[in-house]
């Protein structure tokens, strides 16, 4: 009775070594599959941080974003003259990179947009509309998505989110194809009418990286708008995203502006 | 394994290639050959390093030249106005805000004299009476709103405090004060061409104040030789309507002429 004990030990004995040695096998394939990956994760963890710019500004360290409350803008387009000024932006009324809206609602819902030359001079014609029922002023520029539409299409990749979230535009390797200003959903680019480049927003990026403010939020008389790093706590922007009940445009499009607008009316797009 | 004649096997695959594939081949080699060092040529060396962009694009956007200094910057030379600005309403405006960018000022400041808006035309911008803006922003409707007064005759834009009205008399001569807000007379006082006794407050039928009595006194500004600012008109008091009081033609708290 005892004579099949033996070869079914035996067997038992080769499987649980098959078996040891197949997990040892599979493990050391799986951490040999991960090292190019783990090798090129840690070339990126040290590449960021490194990264400098001209006055010791480093990308990797910063985060930016905008909020925008809508309930603060009085329509002066301040913001859009300080752009103009800053960026050297075409004064042609059909180039923006940042320009403000008038919204007006009446009462039966019908919603009227209009923004005359961009707001560069506000808005001198009042039509006394009887019927309004509510009426305000939103303030608009590139969102500076964290999933750019803008970025994707780019057949050259001139266009490109940078390491510190602003989305930018290379105008020496731009060949101004126009897909972009196609992909923006929020109409935020256009094509530079003498280099005949892609232009846009860059948050100032010019001046952000000596540490000073964009334009337009320089010259915002109400501060309307607000400027400020997302990932940090003691940003003047994370006290605004928590104080407010914060909208943004066209959610729909999972694009994720990081222009955060503040009591952000329904009929906004 | 039965020996295989892979040299002669190879001659036959050779055999059995078409002319045009081999041809085709050929080209492709070429240029794939051609490809390699042209895209050598053509990428930056230091695109993709980052990301699917030239690393050095975001050098060329971070060194675009400035305009604006920044408010910081003013408050080193001008502490006197940032003191009184920080005390009234508009604490929190830059002051390239109406002074306009003032980069150029910050390093030539002898040189380059930032503007200053002195007319009517800019307050508006900001404070002109749109539905749009919100409620509580204040507001006037320049039209009505003293509209001959350049803003700065009345509020200090540094500590732009709503000024005491005068109310002695428009609070009664309200109709008067309004048409002379609006005329070339705007900037004289009631007083400089009323004597009004204080006893006209209490009683004012009883006391009633004066009014000009000569045409030598409007001449004070009026007259051809009157020692007044040039772009006041001038009349010859000898030869026009001699016989009467100016006032009698002419209404004095709106005057018609331009």
């Amino acid at each position: 009775m005892n004579e099949p004990l033996a070869p079914s030990e035996s067997n038992a004995e080769v499987k649980r070594y098959a078996r040891r040695d197949f997990i040892k096998k599979a493990l050391f394939a799986v951490a040999g599959l991960l090292v190019p990956q783990t090798l090129v994760a840690s070339k990126e963890l040290e590449g960021a941080p490194e990264w400098v710019l001209a006055d010791g500004y480093k990308p990797g360290e910063h985060y930016w974003a905008m909020g925008i409350d809508t309930r603060k803008c009085i329509g002066c387009g301040r913001c859009v003259e300080a752009c103009k000024t800053e960026n050297n932006v075409p004064r042609e009324p059909f180039y923006f990179r940042t320009w403000v809206e008038r919204y007006r609602i009446n009462a039966d819902g019908e919603t009227f947009v209009d923004s005359p030359n961009g707001a560069i001079d506000g808005f001198p014609d009042d039509p006394t509309d009887k019927n309004v029922m509510r009426t305000f002023f939103v303030p608009k520029l590139c969102n500076h998505c964290d999933n750019p539409p803008c970025v994707q299409v780019c057949p050259v990749g001139a266009t490109y989110k940078s390491p510190d979230g602003v989305v930018l535009v290379d105008q020496d390797y731009c060949i101004g194809c126009r897909y972009c200003i196609q992909a923006c959903p929020y109409g935020a680019r256009f094509l530079h009418p003498v280099t005949k480049t892609a232009e846009k927003c860059t948050f100032c990026y010019h001046r952000i990286t000596k540490g000073l403010l964009p334009a337009c939020v320089e010259a915002c008389p109400t501060q309307a708008r607000v400027f400020g790093e997302v990932r940090r706590k003691a940003s003047p922007l994370q006290r605004f995203l928590r104080m407010n009940r914060i909208g943004i445009l066209k959610p729909y499009l999972n694009t994720k502006p990081k222009v955060f607008y503040a009591n952000l009316d329904g009929e906004v797009n | 394994m039965p020996d295989v004649d892979w040299n002669s096997k190879l001659a036959g695959l050779r055999n059995r290639i078409p002319e045009q594939i081999k041809r085709l081949v050929i080209v492709l080699a070429v240029v794939i050959v051609a490809f390699v060092p042209a895209r050598r040529l053509l990428v930056p060396a230091d695109f993709g390093e980052h990301g699917h962009y030239r690393t050095s694009a975001l050098d060329d956007a971070a060194a675009m030249p400035l305009v604006y200094a920044g408010q910081v910057v003013c408050n080193d030379c001008h502490d006197d106005i940032v003191d009184l600005k920080g005390h009234g309403y508009h604490v929190n405006l830059s002051c390239e805000i109406c002074h306009g960018a003032a980069l150029g000022h910050t390093e030539n400041p002898d040189s380059i004299i930032p503007p200053a808006p002195r007319d009517r035309g800019y307050c508006p911008i900001c404070h002109e009476y749109n539905e749009s803006r919100p409620t509580g922003f204040p507001q006037i409707l320049s039209v009505s709103h003293n509209p001959l007064k350049p803003c700065i005759s009345c509020h200090n834009p540094h500590d732009p405090v709503p000024p005491e009205t005068p109310k002695e008399c428009t609070a009664c001569h309200a109709a008067i004060a309004h048409s002379k807000e609006a005329s070339h007379h705007v900037y004289l006082e009631c007083t400089r061409c009323h004597d009004a006794p204080a006893e006209h407050r209490v009683a004012p039928r009883e006391h009633r104040p004066s009014k000009p009595t000569t045409r030598e006194f409007c001449g004070e500004c009026h007259a051809r030789d009157a020692e007044s600012d040039p772009d006041i008109p001038r009349v010859d008091l000898e030869t026009h309507g001699e016989r009467y009081v100016c006032w009698q033609c002419h209404y004095p708290h709106n005057p018609e002429a331009k």
